[in-house]
């Protein structure tokens, strides 16, 4: 598992942002090495994004996008699957969570709604 | 009034029926008990599959044989000499290796017969069969990744698939055995002569053995007799599993 990319001693597998690597009980089988983990999206339908829907094991990108089909898409969820190693995903930590996220707090006039429409605007 | 026609078109939905069933219950006997959770979920795919053909197929045979008889009296009542699947669907599943050659043996027949069935002058038959070739489809692209994996894997993942084919490969024979039902059915547009599916079969089965540096076996013993009812002893507690709930509480749901 390559960690290069997420901050010392934490890693994105799983995709819900940051988690230590260390201190975490590791599968005695070995499933964190032979069989990493994937994170799967799926596409509902024609002309929506792939949205994330949850990861699983496997040995490889082949059988990963297989398990994806049979686990994420067996009630008709999608037309669409993609898988992407969660080792390669980089995700922010929960340290720099403040330095990233509060600063957008106080400026309620990057949304668009913040402002009033001119009278007699047409074609917004 | 039911024809010989109809009787004969009954006879061939359960042998179809018969099959898809008795793999679906073997392949449903690993659920919770696979080597991962994502192949969990992957073969109690695969079993619903089987299950879902054979609850059509059965339906279609109990009307057409005239009696009143439902997919639930066909799956739950009949006795082991009254049913007519393949030994190959029945034996025991083995370890993990054997269960996917199992799939990989089964789909590459099941796959040019639905196929072919398609145009089946039955249309309830040309139906089912529609919808199972893409699911077929999906089971033999499954079974050939784990045959290949497992094949050209490790020593001791090509020991023990490699024993789970010789063991199964005799009982493959049987698929491809004609007998006066099929002669007629052949005969009146209704069902493929299986001795012509052996070809198609043999070149699938051999290219997945040849990319998993698998042996195909060579043998002289060809186990048969399940079409007409003569089973193995395996059976009786697969059709016990497959049946208690049912005897115990007749139409029992939820």
């Amino acid at each position: 598992m390559s960690t290069e990319q997420a901050p010392a001693g934490f890693t994105a597998e799983g995709g819900h942002g940051a988690v230590p690597t260390a201190g975490v009980p590791s599968d005695e089988r070995g499933a964190k090495t032979s069989q990493p983990l994937w994170e799967c999206f799926v596409r509902s339908r024609r002309g929506l994004a792939h949205t994330h829907v949850g990861s699983l094991h496997a040995p490889d990108s082949h059988m990963a996008l297989r398990n994806a089909r049979d686990l994420f898409t067996r009630r008709e969820e999608g037309v669409s699957l993609w898988v992407v190693a969660s080792a390669d995903i980089v995700a922010s930590s929960p340290d720099e969570q403040d330095s990233f996220f509060d600063p957008a707090g106080d400026k309620p006039y990057r949304h668009p709604t913040f402002y009033d429409v001119p009278e007699g605007l047409t074609h917004l | 009034m039911q024809t010989s026609a109809d009787l004969d078109t009954s006879a061939s939905a359960l042998r179809l029926g018969d099959d898809a069933l008795i793999l679906g219950q073997r392949l449903a006997e690993w659920s919770a008990r696979s080597p991962q959770i994502e192949e969990d979920i992957a073969l109690m795919n695969l079993a619903l599959d089987q299950v879902g053909a054979a609850r059509a197929l059965l339906t279609r045979a109990g009307e057409l044989e005239g009696q009143g008889r439902d997919e639930d009296d066909l799956a739950y009542l009949r006795e082991e000499p009254d049913w007519s699947n393949a030994l190959l669907m029945e034996v025991e599943n083995g370890d993990f290796g054997r269960t996917m050659v199992r799939v990989l043996l089964v789909a590459a027949y099941q796959l040019p017969l639905y196929d072919a069935l398609r145009h089946t002058s039955d249309e309830v038959l040309a139906g089912v069969a529609g919808k199972a070739v893409k699911e077929v489809t999906y089971h033999l692209d499954h079974a050939r990744s784990w045959v290949v994996r497992l094949g050209d894997g490790t020593q001791e993942s090509h020991r023990r698939v490699q024993q789970g084919l010789d063991e199964l490969w005799p009982y493959a024979a049987e698929l491809f055995e004609t007998d006066a039902l099929t002669a007629r059915l052949v005969e009146r547009g209704i069902a493929v002569d299986p001795s012509s599916l052996e070809s198609p079969w043999r070149a699938a089965v051999e290219d997945v053995l040849r990319e998993a540096t698998l042996t195909v076996p060579e043998t002289t013993w060809r186990p048969t007799g399940g079409r007409t009812g003569a089973h193995t002893t395996g059976f009786g507690y697969l059709l016990a599993e497959l049946q208690h709930l049912h005897r115990a509480h007749p139409g029992a749901s939820w």
